[in-house]
């Protein structure tokens, strides 16, 4: 089990770090811009989500509501939380969200027609919701998961568009990029790139480098055990045990700590992982399954995580 | 009714032999040539000389090739892996030999009474409620899937007794109970629709993370079952006649029905605790046993043991180095190399099937 306490001191140790390095203001994000920068006479505003017909939206979205926790996050991010009424089961940042038990995966579209909504935010058209909710007259804007970093950007200022904060979208964007970029800049320079295994679940599911995950990796000059596995480049192949060993990758991230309970500990004890380097070295990272798996604006906390980590083993 | 001791419902026209020494030698060498080669051989790319070295240095203590990750790769991943899978095909195929002469039913199957659907809903509900429980000896998914599985098939074996009794009358038990649990699993998935990935991964089947843990917990589940069964199969060779002319002979249909369900279906449970749900190999293999070396269940169930865990074995040897360094979940393979080839056989074999 990873210490909270100490995880925090890192996290706190790094954000000063980079709040030194870099002028003010420029790793914070988290608290709301105080008064809305844009007015209502961006609207109408047309906005084109990557894979769907253009959208116009009429009026600024008061009563937004949002099926998954990542656009919900980038919600909040970009200062659209007091428009937003309701959010689904999964999304839980930040801790203000109004939480209900509509689901993404499963979605009952009466009972999110029930909240009155003017935008649903949804990142998958399960059951074809986007049809069952034009019926209703509800707008309905489709922000997939990201495959890359870009689709990060584009989403947020997607986002920002739609719910009409379009400059603050675009300031999350730039600010995400550039604070990825600066972390990246001042993490240790790898003499010989460091290998890394990203683990999703128990039974050894990972993400490659073309993956927005495996980008964040590679902002570092982390090269990835997971690549040579994925033929179906789907970004997101099972690996074998045996193949995980042979590559010894030097750290070892886990994004299945909350899921199933993974540790350091649990890791060192699996069958023939105790000789693994990255176990003998103390570079088994526990990730929060949540930080390694959305792609809105806490993608920065997982590459501070993974900054950390970096510097811890290069210099070890 | 048949009145001559001899029929045999299955394949009237070939009577009930025993199994010849012969055949046991030649399949257990090649189980053991199919053992070694899949040890040899794997994902990772160790080269086949340097993993007879190091055996050799294991044998006489001299010095290995391998490094001590590369030998960790060969004795604790590669190699319990590969024992795993001979028993859980072991299990299975023997499993569905019984149930084929319990149930006088050549589509029966060891998840036929229910013993899938719970182990579905049993681990389900695992994932579900004890999401992150870690550091038991056995993990606590394994524990439920195999409570489930003896759970389902108690359940369906007490709604059929209640119901009368009977073959007949059980399958549809079997149906039933295995519908309702899966409706309560589905409906579990869908309050907890985070989980959902996690279940189906592990229903898929697999065994790329297990180790000798899950070895030594299996063994005495399915090594037990396997006696009891071997013993059994000439009463299912008497039981293949009819119920009058066993009664005739002195023996209990019933009782010889709890038995071998019984023993059956806890080799089932022990198999899906550590695989998952593998299908195809628990009916095709007595089949293909059947086709090959005749239909007595006294050749049946040995042979099918031996042979199940040949077929496994090599179905995830394919399942863990077509596509390495990724994996293929094993049910595909089973799956895609099993019915063909059982089509292969069934034509050969025109005409001797029922």
């Amino acid at each position: 089990m990873s210490n909270p306490i100490r995880r925090r001191a890192r996290r706190l140790a790094a954000i000063a770090l980079v709040a030194g390095l870099v002028t003010a203001g420029c790793a914070e994000r988290a608290e709301e811009p105080t008064a809305p920068k844009t007015s209502e006479k961006q609207f109408p505003v047309t906005v084109t989500p990557p894979s769907g017909e253009p959208l116009t939206i009429d009026k600024r979205p008061e009563r937004i509501v949002s099926l998954s926790a990542s656009n919900t996050e980038t919600l909040f991010a970009v200062g659209a939380g007091k428009q937003v009424v309701a959010v689904d089961d999964q999304s839980d940042y930040p801790a203000d969200v109004p939480k209900t038990d509509l689901s993404g995966l499963n979605p009952n579209v009466e009972a999110i027609a029930g909240y009155d909504p003017d935008l649903v935010i949804i990142s998958d058209d399960a059951d074809n919701l986007v049809a069952s909710l034009e019926q209703l007259k509800r707008q309905v804007l489709v922000v997939p998961a990201a495959a890359t970093l870009d689709d990060v950007y584009a989403g947020m200022k997607l986002i920002g568009e739609a719910s009409g904060h379009a400059e603050e979208g675009k300031d999350l964007a730039d600010r995400t990029k550039s604070d990825l970029e600066k972390l990246a800049a001042d993490s240790p320079k790898l003499k010989q790139p460091l290998t890394y295994y990203h683990e999703l679940d128990t039974t050894l599911y990972s993400a490659t480098s073309k993956t927005f995950i495996g980008q964040i990796y590679g902002l570092f000059g982390l090269s990835n055990i997971a690549d040579p596995a994925d033929k179906d480049k789907g970004g997101y192949p099972q690996l074998s045990n045996e193949h995980i060993l042979a590559a010894d990758p030097d750290l070892i991230f886990l994004g299945d700590t909350k899921c199933c309970g993974q540790s350091a500990k649990t890791v060192a004890a699996r069958p023939g992982w105790g000789n693994l380097k990255a176990v003998k070295d103390g570079n088994v990272v526990a990730l929060d399954d949540d930080l390694a798996s959305r792609w809105g604006p806490r993608v920065v906390d997982l590459a501070e995580s993974v900054a950390d980590a970096v510097s811890k083993a290069s210099k070890g | 009714m048949l009145t001559a001791t001899s029929r045999d419902t299955t394949r009237p026209d070939v009577t009930p032999t025993r199994l010849r020494p012969a055949v046991v030698v030649v399949s257990v060498l090649v189980l053991v040539v199919v053992i070694s080669v899949s040890t040899l051989l794997g994902a990772a790319n160790l080269g086949w000389t340097r993993v007879v070295a190091e055996v050799w240095a294991q044998l006489t203590g001299g010095v290995s090739p391998l490094s001590a990750t590369e030998a960790g790769i060969v004795w604790e991943i590669r190699l319990p892996r590969v024992v795993l899978a001979g028993l859980v095909g072991a299990a299975l195929a023997m499993a569905g030999a019984a149930f084929q002469g319990v149930f006088r039913n050549p589509l029966a199957d060891p998840f036929l009474l229910g013993a899938a659907a719970g182990a579905g809903m049993a681990a389900t509900i695992v994932v579900v409620a004890a999401p992150s429980v870690t550091g038991w000896v056995i993990g606590p998914l394994p524990l439920a899937a195999f409570a489930g599985a003896i759970g389902g098939v108690t359940l369906t074996w007490l709604l059929g007794r209640s119901a009368g009794g009977g073959t007949a009358v059980l399958l549809l038990a079997g149906v039933a109970v295995a519908s309702f649990l899966t409706a309560i699993q589905t409906f579990v998935q869908q309050l907890n629709t985070d989980t959902i990935k996690q279940v189906y991964s592990w229903m898929l089947g697999g065994l790329n993370t297990t180790g000798w843990r899950d070895v030594l917990v299996t063994l005495p589940y399915i090594g037990l079952a396997g006696i009891v069964l071997c013993v059994c199969a000439r009463l299912l060779d008497v039981l293949a006649v009819g119920d009058d002319e066993a009664k005739s002979l002195g023996i209990h249909p019933g009782r010889v029905r709890i038995v071998v369900l019984l023993a059956a279906s806890l080799a089932t449970a022990a198999a899906v605790a550590v695989s998952g749900l593998i299908g195809f190999v628990g009916i095709v293999v007595p089949h293909i046993v059947r086709l090959v070396a005749g239909a007595s269940y006294r050749v049946v169930v040995p042979l099918s043991l031996i042979v199940g865990a040949m077929f496994l074995i090599v179905a995830d040897h394919i399942a863990r180095t077509v596509l390495a360094p990724a994996e293929l979940p094993i049910g595909v393979v089973t799956a895609f190399t099993g019915a063909p080839f059982f089509l292969l056989v069934l034509r050969m074999n025109r005409g001797q099937i029922r």
